[in-house]
């Protein structure tokens, strides 16, 4: 009846506010609209109306039609906009109170960010911002945040955007206010962060650093309601994720490391039905309708919070870790709790592995690393995988007592089957780890990662198309030929595929530091007795390692001179005969000439070097992913 | 570095909170000490250059930190009443800057202080009332509707206690009666005000000697100002305004002949009968000018049905009272020109000014017909309207005869005076400058000056009184009595209190109270939050009753009405209604401070 054209205004108007009446029932009820095809149906009819001013109360049923069904969270939002239905969306919005309210609502819910701001809709919150009414308000700023949620692009041109002489994050500061109701402080709160979090806004803007990080950390106040606290402290997690400064005054402010153990603890004491929020906003639909289930969230918002906070600062670890019953809860999260309870958990087990003091002590008495593989070997979930298997990197680290428990566990096993994974992050990871494994290790380690990882995964991982991938598997590479005996014996059984490699590389269009990584491979080969006779029975590479004494690159000049010297060791069995090749190979012409050069840096690293063995093979990997 | 609070008597040689009654935040390990040695874990260290910040929050009785501008979080709880900020210094040269308010904080404290206000605000709100049986709702229906009463808002108390389905305690002849008065009080006319009185309420000026005193200084006051009837006829201009109470009243009795029952007429109906009436009846244009003027008023009146049905009860109820003005108004100046040699003498000759003033008396005489408190305070649009009415009636009802000519081209916007014009216009000459009106003046001073010194001799001295008369006399002292020291006596406001105190009176004589209870619920709440801040309870300083009231009708404005019922759209309109006279509530209010004083002893 909508459709038919000769209907009357105010028929269709009825049927509208029926269909309306209907979704605001239950979601399914709106589901099932939707099914049915009713917002094709009423965005042409909107369409239509866009002309004509006579029927407006019909236009503004119909957009409260759409903001129901769009508020229930079972519509998907539509797949790109047909521009002219956005823009006379938009225009909608300016006027009235009650329009505003409703275009708002659907902008936050159907957002498509770039589309949305190409058609004004960014002067459009911002004029919403400035309205009286806390209706309009919170819808709008709903929408900004769903804006400006991890997109560069939009971020940087919504900060810019004035309404009344003030940018609209200046007027959202305003409506952050600490009178303001808690459900607007927040919704505030989360349009300043993914601002900040999309570059737009700097760190230690007053906005962010002051007026965003304190009303996040009030909101998580006791005396707030559940899913206030939950949410608030999820967004604050991720405004700290990344800035130092942000952590170190976020965990000095209001206690709020005690105040998340009051998150870890919480119970619902009786469950209450009735007071559940009936609230909607784009981020948070429906999750918190079953009070059984917020113990639960209460956790997972305290543990990313955690997580976030220990990301870089000792001071900060300390405490958290010192926190009663922090690790009881993280272990017991990580082997039962749900999948996002879970991944928090680990994120927080991430960050604070990050300490070396930790490792050594709290997580060796706990044995985190139990859980850890656990989760590894049975989730599916690739972030969860991702961010565990960083935390193993860190369990790996030479002076990690869980390095042998998990080498015992067929660690290495499964991370060489991690290297096979197409998601790259997994790869990464599971070089790395493997690389920290190998440092410094024992025979039977390295030969049992070479077996399991095999040659062809090596190559494979030396093409990967990821720099960092390839410099990992490098540097696993070198960590596995160091000591002179490693090098005979790996050289013994895997020379020729290794020789091989280093020639991909050093043949292939890389950057000076991996091209310098292969060199140090080199260097690290020419130390071995036997080994030397790869690089010596190669004239190729005896050339290569010539070109590079030549070029105008430092770092590499002295990586290929070390590999020389490391050849012409006077020591060693069989240096007479090696010298005498160089020294046919002209070698020695361009070794006085460096003698020579103005570089002052250069040649104070040979005067030093020179006369010592380069067997500083590895390096101390402790970076800090994620 | 230790910074904190101690009680008084503390041992100023050591850091605070190290001892009892004292409470300290120490730089050197971050730690807070509550009257103990042993420190608890607090905060960050802090060191040269950072700014710390100590507040005490008197509601929770608290006591919070902050660091360079960012909130610590609270260290000591249930802190006993007055402490001092202490800052304890143990290495030597250490230097420190204190700032308490003189230069702005780091830290963002008024934020704080707006939170803690919205929640006291929220809290007083939603402050749980169990109202099992409705009774809660009857006692606010009651208390509003004797206020209106109170203040003779006649129709909206009519339309409130109809729509609540209460009674209303007063009469309603006995509650427009007070109301008459009081429009007279307000409107400067204390002659006719106190003969009103008179007639209404014989022997109860008589039995306040002091009251009716004040009514007399006001009288006084107002001869000056010229606007009191005695003197406002003396100077000319009474030919068009009683015609139009003549003619109303015409217009009264016609719509009542034709509707007994009186009420239920919208001003659309009422215009269109007054055009059938134009084309028959000869005082057309009366009809029509007065049907303008009804009009007006109900604009003001925010266009509400009730109050437009209250009004058109009124006018059937008031059949009676109608001829009783006039006959109360009348005797000292009659109430046709046409028996009044010197205003139809005097109007011919000074015809200048008569017009503004016609305008506004004529507007106040046709306001006492009309049920609203409409007071003057009505926007120009309003009078320039009646103006035109009041231009329509000198033609039509021939009084005018020859100086209509001239009253036509001084319809000029200049001449669009306000109806305070007595005020603001007569300005620049005492009584209006007529001869006679300073002799009746200075008649009514002596009178005055005789009553004050019997009123001496039987009730003793009393200096409200002679501080009273000194300040009225005194502005005879002065060229330019609206610009002097003492000319606030000359504003419209200043009637308000005698307006009060007169219609108390009357609620007295009849048994009824002397103060609505809604008034006296103001009063005593604000006595209560005396009574907290002088027990310590911080709340107190964000319970401010005024605050609390304007929020909530503010509140109200912001919220987009949804689904409007009846009964709150018609509390909205009283309210708004009221507001025009908000000035004379709270000025009732602090006058009845004195009197909560002695319930407050008792």
């Amino acid at each position: 009846m909508l459709k038919a054209p000769d209907s009357d205004v105010v028929l269709k108007t009825e049927i509208t506010i029926v269909l309306n009446s209907l979704a605001k029932g239950l979601p399914d009820y709106a589901a099932a609209l939707v099914q049915a095809g009713l917002l094709p149906v009423l965005w042409e009819q909107l369409e239509l109306c866009g002309g004509m001013s006579s029927n407006r109360v019909f236009t503004q049923m119909v957009l409260c039609c759409l903001r129901s069904v769009y508020l229930q969270g079972c519509a998907p939002p539509p797949p790109t906009w047909n521009h002219k239905l956005l823009t006379t969306l938009i225009q909608y919005g300016y006027s009235p109170p009650k329009n505003q309210e409703c275009v708002a609502n659907i902008l936050a819910s159907a957002c498509r960010q770039q589309q949305l701001v190409d058609s004004g809709g960014g002067n459009l919150v911002a004029c919403m911002l400035c309205s009286p009414y806390s209706t309009v308000q919170l819808p709008a700023l709903h929408c900004l945040a769903a804006l400006c949620w991890n997109n560069e692009r939009v971020s940087s041109v919504i900060v810019n955007i004035r309404y009344g002489g003030k940018a609209i994050p200046d007027l959202v500061v305003t409506l952050m206010a600490r009178d303001r109701p808690f459900e607007m402080q927040l919704a505030a709160a989360a349009s300043l962060t993914y601002l900040h979090r999309s570059n737009a806004i700097p760190a230690d803007d007053p906005k962010i650093m002051y007026k965003t990080l304190q009303c996040l950390v009030r909101l998580c106040r006791r005396d707030c309601s559940v899913w206030i606290r939950v949410e608030a402290a999820t967004i604050l997690s991720y405004l700290t994720e990344v800035d130092m400064e942000l952590q170190k005054t976020a965990s000095m402010t209001d206690h709020l490391i005690v105040l998340m153990t009051y998150y870890l603890k919480y119970q619902v004491e009786t469950p209450n039905y009735t007071d559940s929020p009936p609230f909607f906003s784009p981020f948070s639909t429906r999750k918190y309708n079953n009070p059984n289930q917020w113990p639960e969230l209460m956790k997972e918002a305290a543990l990313k919070v955690y997580a976030s906070l220990s990301a870089n600062d000792e001071d900060i670890r300390k405490k958290v870790i010192e926190t009663e019953g922090l690790m009881n809860i993280l272990l017991c999260s990580i082997s039962n709790g749900n999948s996002s309870v879970q991944l928090a958990a680990v994120r927080c087990l991430h960050s604070l592995s990050r300490s070396v003091q930790t490792l050594r002590t709290t997580f060796q008495d706990h044995t985190v690393w139990k859980p850890l593989l656990n989760v590894l070997k049975t989730s599916s979930c690739e972030e969860l995988i991702s961010v565990a298997s960083s935390t193993l990197c860190n369990l790996l680290l030479e002076f990690s007592p869980s390095k042998e428990n998990i080498l015992d566990q067929g660690g290495i096993e499964f991370l060489c089957g991690l290297t096979r994974r197409p998601h790259p992050g997994l790869r990464l990871n599971a070089v790395w780890a493997l690389m920290n494994m190998a440092f410094q290790a024992e025979h039977r380690v390295k030969a049992s990662i070479l077996h399991n990882l095999g040659t062809d995964q090596i190559f494979r991982l030396l093409s990967d198309s990821d720099v960092n991938i390839l410099m990992k598997t490098l540097g696993l590479l070198r960590n596995l030929l160091s000591t002179k005996t490693h090098i005979d014996q790996i050289m013994q059984g895997h020379g020729k595929e290794i020789m091989q490699a280093i020639i991909l590389i050093l043949e292939g269009e890389h950057s000076p530091d991996v091209k310098e990584q292969a060199l140090c491979i080199l260097a690290n080969i020419a130390d071995g007795d036997v080994a030397k006779s790869a690089i010596m029975s190669n004239e190729d590479v005896l050339k290569k390692l010539m070109n590079y004494m030549v070029m105008p690159n430092v770092k590499l000049q002295i990586a290929a001179t070390f590999c020389i010297s490391n050849l012409i060791w006077s020591v060693e069995i069989g240096a007479y005969e090696r010298q005498a090749k160089l020294r046919e190979m002209e070698v020695d012409k361009i070794l006085e000439s460096l003698l020579n050069t103005t570089d002052h840096n250069l040649f104070d690293k040979f005067d030093r070097n020179f006369g010592y063995i380069y067997n500083g093979h590895s390096k101390f990997y402790m970076e800090h992913k994620h | 570095m230790g910074i904190g609070l101690s009680a008084q008597g503390v041992n100023m040689n050591r850091l605070p909170g190290w001892d009892k009654n004292s409470y300290g935040y120490h730089g050197d390990d971050g730690h807070s000490f509550c009257s103990s040695g042993t420190g608890q874990p607090y905060g960050p260290t802090f060191t040269t250059g950072d700014v710390i910040g100590c507040g005490i929050n008197l509601i929770d009785n608290v006591c919070f930190y902050t660091k360079n501008g960012h909130y610590l979080g609270v260290a000591f709880t249930d802190l006993p009443p007055n402490l001092y900020p202490t800052v304890g210094l143990q290495t030597p040269g250490e230097v420190v800057d204190a700032n308490f308010g003189q230069s702005p904080f780091v830290f963002d404290i008024h934020e704080m202080i707006r939170e803690l206000r919205s929640r006291e605000r929220t809290t007083i709100k939603e402050f749980p009332v169990t109202d099992t049986y409705g009774q809660w709702q009857t006692i606010l229906h009651k208390m509003v509707s004797t206020y209106l009463v109170h203040h003779g808002y006649c129709a909206t108390a009519e339309a409130f206690a109809r729509s609540t389905s209460q009674d209303l305690e007063e009469e309603l002849t006995s509650i427009r009666n007070r109301q008459k008065i009081q429009k007279l009080v307000l409107s400067g006319k204390l002659g006719e005000c106190i003969i009103l009185v008179n007639e209404l309420y014989p022997g109860l000026l008589d039995k306040n000697p002091n009251l009716y005193f004040m009514l007399r200084v006001r009288q006084f006051i107002e001869m000056v100002n010229g606007t009191d009837s005695e003197i406002e006829f003396l100077s000319d201009e009474t030919v068009q305004h009683t015609s139009v109470i003549q003619s109303t009243k015409n217009i009264m009795s016609s719509l009542n002949d034709r509707n007994p029952a009186g009420c239920q007429l919208s001003t659309e109906e009422l215009n269109q009968r007054n055009a059938q009436e134009s084309s028959m009846s000869p005082s057309s244009s009366v009809i029509h000018s007065s049907a303008s003027n009804n009009n007006n008023n109900n604009n003001n009146n925010n266009n509400n049905n009730t109050t437009n049905n209250g009004s058109g009860g009124s006018n059937s109820t008031a059949n009676g009272t109608t001829s009783i003005i006039i006959n109360s108004i009348t005797p000292p100046p009659p109430p046709d020109s046409n028996y009044n040699p010197i205003s139809s003498s005097s109007s011919t000759t000074t015809a200048t000014p008569a017009a503004p003033s016609s305008g506004c008396s004529s507007s106040s005489a046709s306001h006492i017909n009309d049920s609203d408190m409409e007071m003057e305070y009505t926007d120009s649009g309003t009078t320039t309207l009646q103006k035109e009415s009041s231009a329509v009636v000198s033609h039509s009802n021939g009084f005018t005869n020859g100086f209509s000519k001239h009253e036509e081209p001084q319809l000029d916007p200049e001449e669009d005076m306000d109806i305070e014009g007595s005020s603001s216009r007569g300005g620049t000459m005492m009584c209006k400058g007529s001869s006679a009106a300073i002799e009746r003046m200075l008649d009514l001073g002596r009178e005055l000056q005789q009553t004050s010194q019997s009123l001496r001799r039987d009730l003793g001295k009393s200096k409200q009184n002679k501080t009273m008369l000194q300040d009225a006399f005194s502005l005879l002292a002065y060229n330019d009595p609206w610009n002097s020291p003492v000319g606030w006596q000359l504003n419209p406001a200043q009637r308000e209190p005698v307006c009060q105190a007169l219609n108390s009176a009357i609620l007295e004589s009849h048994h009824l109270p002397r103060r609505p209870p809604l008034e006296i619920c103001i009063s005593h709440t604000k006595q209560l939050i005396d009574l907290m801040s002088r027990s310590g309870l911080g709340s107190c300083a964000f319970a401010s009753v005024e605050a609390i009231l304007q929020n909530q009708s503010s509140n109200s404005n912001n919220n987009i009405n949804n689904s409007p019922n009846n009964i709150s759209n018609i509390s909205c309109s009283s309210a708004s209604s009221s507001t025009s006279n908000s000035s004379s509530s709270s000025s009732s209010s602090s006058s009845s401070n004195s009197s909560c004083n002695s319930i407050d002893s008792n």
